[in-house]
């Protein structure tokens, strides 16, 4: 059941596009990744499905975002602020910059249910929900302030409170990109393991194509603010069509066959205001050809996949000549 | 600069505090002599001549206004800055070099800290006599510790920070270190501090001229409030406007270190 | 081994004073009691989460930080009674690489600047001097320095930043490069760019290179030997390819199941 659709959303300032044609699909009970690099845009296409910006400049400029059908887009900034919390509830990567360093993290826990008028029985109800995330001890753990926890543990606060109006959908932008691995893996259970029990739509975004391809079932990849291509997890990481998502897979590190050849791919990410014309990434492909200087579409491969590059029908490793 | 006017209350502290200034410096050319008292006494404002009227001995209220703005602003600035250097000094010492030296001048500072402010300022003067001279010592001495605890704080946090270290394993020695890369960053926040001190300072020597300890040579705003209390009954004139500027500058100076604070803080930069 | 060690850790210890008058904390042995040696050529790489004092045990390796108990030594002779001439060459032999590249590069000097810092203190370089070796240094590194010489900091990307650190810590031409995190904060994309680049400056100068990282990706990457510490201790060490396929210590399997596994046998298809 479709929980989140985007449809061809652009996202920019006045003028310059950061996001463009981006279409993206969360269902109910799935874990759906977003991989780009700082600047893909990612990050943007999560700020526009909570209607939140960081600077007012910026706004969605086309397309639509339905949750459970009804367009977001549609709706004045106060049926949005509802929304917002009550069916979405969102994670970031530094918990710290979220937490009220002068108030014990439970009263904040019971704070983001009286804000949305859930005030009787907050305190309690927080208590459960800092249970929910395997917090050890959770009533101790509500009476300590932010600086008492661990990293670790202050992620799962923040996602306690994330979840505490029941939230149908969760978007995790980079969630444990600050942690330490052992302690980034338990977040992903955890994110995982709610997923399942609560039947909750995820969007997980992150720089980490490893990372999102061993926790979820979809995934889309982002370059300089399009996708260029989406599949199942597993076949997009084994078998990458689009020369960006190979050279992403040969790059990381923990997985590569020979990572001490120590690939990574040449040239680096153009700036807004600089893009080039065509397929984005064309200047740093080794396969690109005349045909790439006309922008390629997000074209369905067979039933599952798409992908956005004119030659990935010929199936070759791009990087195959690589170092 | 565009930053600091586009705060809301930039370009308010701008105006007051210019205003102030340039009604210091130009004295000479926009008003009397504050001690001629050769009119009536008593002219309400509005007066042929006396735009603010006069006081009990014939002054006019304007001049005195204008000659007073020189000493409540000299003293400001002067023993803001005394503070700062004072203050600049003993923090960065306390934080930069830690151990005892940083919990020694910490409980002196704190000693100042505790003593009332005003009441020691009276003492001294009553002391040792009034004058301007001694009252700006007096005052400096009392306004460094706030700026020293702020000092000590960001040397203190800022010892470990990335490039401090890179600048030590890049062989700086550490009075360099101290120098050259902490306090540049150091001084940003303390620019704040230092117009918050500017207005602590006039309204402290405007309390010490209302209880008469001013500099009797000198017209001071709060030595018009002094001479006010007897004829409010009769000549509100007397007291309001002297009053009213007194308000005008500290509130300017507060609204100053506002919006720098805004400005300089880099977490106040938009994202 | 083969070649004598060049910097050495010798039983040191770092003791954090516990503190707090209400409720009183104890003492914390941040690093307790280890002992590790780097010889030229060499990459080790110390493994830990936070907390572990794999970078406190980097800060005494650079003479940022005392050692309570122990001694550092380098070239055998122990750098806290080291004396002037000497001090100077471990100053200058013993250079760093930050996590964090923002934080490293001073916001309000230029590039140029940055890379003056070492040129001018640890080797005692003039000017003019200074001015050729930060082009080299720059161009080394793979930047423009007709392009990057005069920016600051905020106007370079990561990945940008961080080749001005390394470029910064090759100024002194050092012995050893002690790397804390190096490549953590940086998209995927660029650490293998960042982990070349230090892998050609080692072999090209034959640098002895300590690598601190709490990601045993960059192990399998790049060290020959590894350390693995936990609560202050070295629970683990040997050479890299070994302790990755058969780690001993039940800490070192925590952090190899914490690898991503994208393509295990039970995702769904």
């Amino acid at each position: 059941m479709t929980l989140l659709e985007i449809d061809s959303l652009s996202v920019g300032l006045r003028g310059t596009l950061l996001v463009q044609h981006v279409s993206l699909r969360v269902d109910r009970g799935e874990t759906v990744g977003l991989v780009g690099e700082s600047g893909s845009g990612k990050s943007l296409t999560a700020f526009a499905v909570m209607g939140l910006f960081p600077s007012p400049d910026l706004a969605i400029r086309a397309g639509q975002i339905r949750l459970d059908g009804v367009d977001l887009r549609t709706m004045s900034p106060r049926q949005l602020r509802a929304i917002r919390g009550a069916q979405i509830g969102m994670v970031f990567q530094d918990p710290s910059a979220f937490l009220d360093p002068l108030m014990p993290v439970g009263a904040q826990v019971a704070e983001a249910l009286r804000i949305h008028g859930r005030a009787s029985g907050a305190a309690a109800e927080a208590l459960r929900l800092l249970r929910l995330v395997d917090l050890p001890d959770p009533a101790g753990i509500a009476r300590r302030f932010p600086h008492m926890l661990s990293g670790g543990q202050r992620q799962r606060v923040l996602i306690a409170a994330a979840l505490a109006m029941r939230p149908d959908l969760l978007l995790a932008d980079e969630p444990t990109t600050a942690l330490d691995a052992t302690v980034q893996a338990g977040i992903l259970d955890l994110l995982g393991r709610l997923q399942r029990e609560l039947g909750l739509g995820v969007l997980l975004i992150s720089h980490d194509l490893a990372v999102v391809a061993e926790r979820c079932t979809q995934v889309a990849v982002m370059y300089a603010g399009r996708i260029v291509e989406t599949g199942p997890a597993a076949a997009l990481f084994t078998a990458p069509r689009h020369p960006y998502t190979q050279g992403l897979v040969r790059s990381t590190l923990a997985t590569a066959a020979d990572a001490k050849a120590l690939f990574g791919i040449p040239g680096r990410v153009p700036s807004p205001a600089d893009m080039p014309t065509g397929c984005r990434f064309q200047p740093r492909c080794p396969l690109a050809v005349e045909l790439c200087r006309t922008a390629p579409a997000l074209t369905p491969r067979g039933d599952v996949r798409a992908d956005a590059c004119w030659r990935s029908h010929d199936r070759i490793d791009a990087w195959r000549d690589a170092g | 600069m565009r930053r600091f006017l586009a705060t809301r209350t930039g370009p308010a502290a701008a105006a007051i505090v210019l205003a102030a200034l340039l009604l210091a410096v130009l004295a000479p050319l926009l008003a009397g002599d504050p001690f001629d008292g050769a009119s009536d006494a008593l002219l309400p404002p509005g007066s042929a001549g006396h735009l603010l009227g006069t006081d009990d001995l014939g002054r006019d209220i304007w001049a005195e206004l204008a000659y007073g703005a020189r000493v409540s602003l000299l003293v400001g600035v002067v023993t803001a800055s005394i503070g700062l250097v004072i203050g600049v000094a003993v923090g960065a010492a306390a934080g930069f070099l830690g151990g005892w030296v940083d919990t020694v001048l910490m409980r002196v500072a704190e000693f100042f800290q505790t003593v009332p402010r005003f009441m020691l300022a009276l003492i001294a003067v009553a002391l040792f006599g009034p004058g301007i001279t001694r009252v700006i010592v007096v005052l400096a001495v009392l306004a460094w510790p706030q700026t020293a605890r702020v000092v000590r704080g960001l040397y203190a946090a800022l010892h470990h920070a990335g490039y401090v270290d890179a600048a030590r394993v890049g062989g700086m020695p550490a009075l360099s270190v101290a120098l050259v890369e902490i306090l540049p960053n150091v001084l940003a926040s303390v620019i704040v501090l230092f117009s918050l001190d500017v207005a602590t300072a006039i309204l402290l020597e405007a309390g010490l001229g209302f209880f008469g300890l001013g500099d009797p040579d000198r017209v001071s705003w709060g030595g018009m409030l002094n001479e006010a209390q007897q004829y409010l009954r009769s000549a509100w004139w007397m007291a309001a406007f002297p009053g009213a500027a007194i308000a005008a500058v500290v509130l300017g100076f507060n609204m100053l270190g506002d919006a720098l604070n805004q400005v300089l803080d880099p977490r106040g930069r938009g994202a | 081994m083969p070649v004598d060690p060049l910097l050495e850790a010798h039983e040191v210890a770092r003791v954090f004073p516990g503190g707090g008058w209400l409720a009183p904390r104890p003492a914390l042995r941040a690093v307790d009691g280890v002992s590790l040696a780097i010889a030229p050529g060499e990459t080790v790489a110390v493994v830990g989460e936070s907390g572990s004092g794999k970078s406190t045990l980097g800060r005494m390796l650079l003479g940022l930080d005392r050692p309570d108990e122990g001694r550092i030594l380098y070239r055998a002779a122990d750098i806290a009674t080291r004396d002037g001439a000497a001090r100077r060459r471990f100053r200058a032999d013993v250079q760093v690489v930050f996590q964090d590249s923002f934080t490293s590069l001073n916001p309000r000097r230029s590039i140029a600047g940055s890379l003056g810092v070492p040129l001018r203190h640890n080797l005692g370089l003039g000017r003019a001097e200074s001015q050729q070796r930060i082009d080299a240094l720059l161009e080394r590194v793979g930047l423009d320095p007709a392009r990057f010489r005069d920016r600051l900091p905020h106007e370079l990307s990561g990945g940008q930043r961080q080749r001005v650190g390394i470029a910064r810590a090759l100024a002194s031409n050092p012995r050893v490069i002690i790397a804390d995190e190096p490549v953590s904060a940086l998209d995927v994309s660029v650490r293998a760019h960042i982990l070349r680049l230090l892998r050609d400056l080692q072999r090209e100068h034959g640098l002895a290179c300590l690598f601190i990282t709490h990601d045993l990706g960059v192990v399998r990457a790049i060290a020959d030997r590894v350390v693995v510490m936990y609560r202050g201790r070295i629970v683990e060490h040997g050479a890299a390819a070994q302790v990755m396929s058969a780690p001993a210590h039940a800490y070192t399997r925590t952090l190899l199941a914490a690898l991503p596994h994208p393509v295990r046998p039970e995702a769904p298809p």
